[in-house]
């Protein structure tokens, strides 16, 4: 065969295999553009098909179901206010508590720590992030619960208790299950989180800007606070949306812990409930009707509330992958 | 840190130079230097005793509870002695398992398509705004949306409905990590083969995932890890079963579910097994993270 006319001019084989190719491509994008897909069709599908099931309880109680305190299983009477309040108040305190101490940890992990012993206490953080919520719960319902109510709580009442106005928070009887107690085991459980999202953004801060602070003399703790945390703002704050993300959606280590009443009460130490508690409590037992629709649009709720302040972190974060990128 | 040397030295500089210093104010300085790094190496010994603590509490508390009955015998009936795991253990294995299965394929070529042709497509940059949100979505929010799509449809809880939620929560996971690890190839290995005349999808599947091999491993370990622990989104969907069963049309028995009601519940034998099926559970996990983190780290150093 003449080589330099096969070259020229391509063989009717060539030709069909170079065809079959770009059917082969074709169909390689597509398929793997519909799985691409699917992650989206599987969220459009839950907001969908919990506004479906939700419908019913919010036509009949309106916007109203929101702000109602009443959970009345026996006489179908239903609002989400106290489910929603719980699950807002304990994902605070686990903020107020978690942050701080993510932030101190972060600190010591990028400015701090021994270079041969980051990775090792990196990694234990990491893994202190993946122990299962379940394992949380059941660790403050035996053990922490016990010694918070022994304790932490008589100490509590007698300190910030006796603050007029505030002591209100902080007054009832000592149970240990509550809704202080299970902020506390959610700030356990984010700590992690929020620590190694801080330590990663920290490490973004180029060398050459922490080495002129110290280079003019700054401490530290000045590095820290005037170069570091200035630099990584945004980051920082989209770690402790994440955080929130995950406490307000945490499930188990809130159960076991926050007593599951429908109460509304001003004190932290009684039981409460949480929007992911009540729902892991009653919606095996719920009949259809009001009851399993209200549940439904908790769960609505829930997801919506976790949506917005999931994608505010991811903005957030993003924009601190863009300076990283400008900067490299 | 050489940083800290340059302020170490600079400081040393400025004491024997500058004679007018201001001791009040550097005095100040010092100490809320010291107070800073001091608080913050207490939050990092609060973690670290966090993580001993729950540790310990569970290799003391589960190590009573583990023996040969633990997997051998099925879950006990309320009120009798005795009694295993080995149902749950079994259900739970399948359900990872099943789950694993339906998510490595979607996940990897989801994540496939985010770092072939994801450069400047819009679907592709929503698609990655979306997994982003799912990776922490609310589990308990996945099992609603199981319960009312696959329970509420065919009327009886089952071991898919379960694998279902479990898929949806590891699926994101593996498309994050997938895309990622995939980035990390280097654009001349694709170039070379595009070079000899190799289609998209040989280039894709043959170079790209071969050589992102153990870091696409370590994107399933992770899935696996997160799924095994949770518990949220089989309680509507698998529900529970006392009864050793491997039938996935029907309600299976897992360990997270278990834990729960045991956990909750008034014996003491169902609670002693709750801290036994804790024990597996947390070490399950643990080791599966450490094991990604091993396969990670070879293909660095490789």
């Amino acid at each position: 065969m003449d080589i330099t006319q096969s070259h020229s001019t391509p063989t009717p084989q060539a030709l069909r295999i170079a065809k079959l190719q770009r059917v082969q491509d074709f169909l390689f994008q597509r398929v793997t553009q519909f799985f691409a897909l699917g992650v989206l069709i599987a969220l459009v599908g839950i907001l969908i098909s919990l506004t479906i099931n939700a419908w019913p309880a919010l036509r009949t109680f309106g916007p109203g179901f929101f702000f109602s305190t009443e959970w009345d299983v026996v006489n179908g009477q239903f609002g989400g206010l106290i489910a929603i309040y719980g699950t807002v108040v304990t994902s605070l305190i686990a903020l107020l508590i978690a942050v701080p101490l993510s932030f101190g940890i972060a600190v010591f992990l990028t400015e701090l720590c021994p270079q041969p012993l980051r990775r090792p206490l990196g990694t234990a953080i990491e893994l202190l992030a993946a122990v299962p919520s379940i394992i949380y719960g059941m660790f403050g319902l035996f053990i922490f619960a016990p010694l918070f109510a022994e304790y932490i709580q008589p100490v509590l009442a007698a300190t910030l208790g006796q603050i007029p106005g505030l002591g209100i928070l902080f007054s009832g009887a000592f149970n240990g299950i509550g809704v202080l107690c299970a902020g506390l085991i959610l700030a356990m459980m984010i700590l992690p989180f929020i620590a190694s999202v801080m330590r990663d953004v920290f490490d973004i801060v180029p060398p050459v800007l922490k080495e002129s602070a110290y280079g003019i003399g700054c401490t530290t703790w000045e590095v820290v606070k005037n170069v570091v945390l200035p630099y990584t703002k945004a980051g920082v704050i989209g770690g402790v949306m994440l955080g929130l993300g995950r406490a307000l959606g945490e499930t188990m280590a809130v159960t076991f812990v926050i007593g599951n009443a429908h109460r509304l009460s001003a004190s932290l130490f009684s039981p409460g409930t949480s929007i992911a508690s009540t729902l892991a409590n009653e919606f095996g037992e719920a009949e259809a009707g009001n009851h399993l629709s209200s549940l439904f649009a908790l769960g609505l709720a829930l997801f919506v509330i976790t949506f917005v302040v999931l994608a505010c972190a991811k903005w957030m974060l993003s924009n601190m992958e863009k300076k990283q990128g400008l900067k490299t | 840190m050489d940083a800290e040397q340059y302020g170490e030295e600079a400081r040393a500089k400025n004491m024997s130079n500058i004679s007018n210093i201001d001791q009040v104010i550097f005095a100040k300085r010092k100490r809320a230097n010291k107070i800073g790094l001091t608080l913050s190496m207490g939050a990092m010994l609060l973690g670290m005793v966090f993580l001993l603590w729950i540790l310990g509490v569970l290799l003391f508390k589960g190590f009573s509870a583990i023996d040969l009955n633990l997997f051998t015998q099925s879950t006990p009936a309320p009120g009798s002695e005795g009694g295993g795991l080995a149902n749950a253990i079994v259900g739970s294995l399948l359900l990872v398992g099943s789950c694993t299965l339906i998510s490595t394929p979607i996940g990897v070529l989801a994540g496939l398509y985010l770092s072939e042709y994801g450069d400047r497509s819009k679907v592709a940059a929503v698609t990655r705004f979306v997994t982003d949100i799912m990776l922490s979505a609310p589990s308990i929010v996945i099992g609603l949306f199981v319960y009312a799509f696959v329970v509420a449809q065919v009327r009886h809880f089952s071991g898919w409905a379960g694998t279902i939620a479990l898929a949806l929560i590891a699926v994101p996971v593996i498309v994050r990590t997938t895309e990622n690890m995939l980035r990390l190839v280097p654009g001349s290995l694709r170039e070379a083969a595009y070079a000899l005349g190799t289609p998209k999808w040989k280039v894709a599947f043959m170079i790209t995932l071969r050589a992102a091999q153990s870091g696409v491993m370590t994107g399933i370990l992770l899935a696996l890890a997160r799924v095994s622990g949770e518990t949220a989104p089989l309680l509507f969907t698998a529900l529970n079963n006392q009864f050793f069963s491997t039938n996935m049309n029907a309600p299976m028995a897992n360990l997270p579910v278990v834990i729960f009601q045991f956990a909750m519940s008034p014996y003491d034998n169902w609670v002693d097994l709750a801290w036994g099926g804790a024990l597996l559970i947390t070490f399950a996990v643990l080791g599966l993270n450490i094991l990604a983190r091993v396969v990670f780290r070879e293909k660095v150093q490789g």
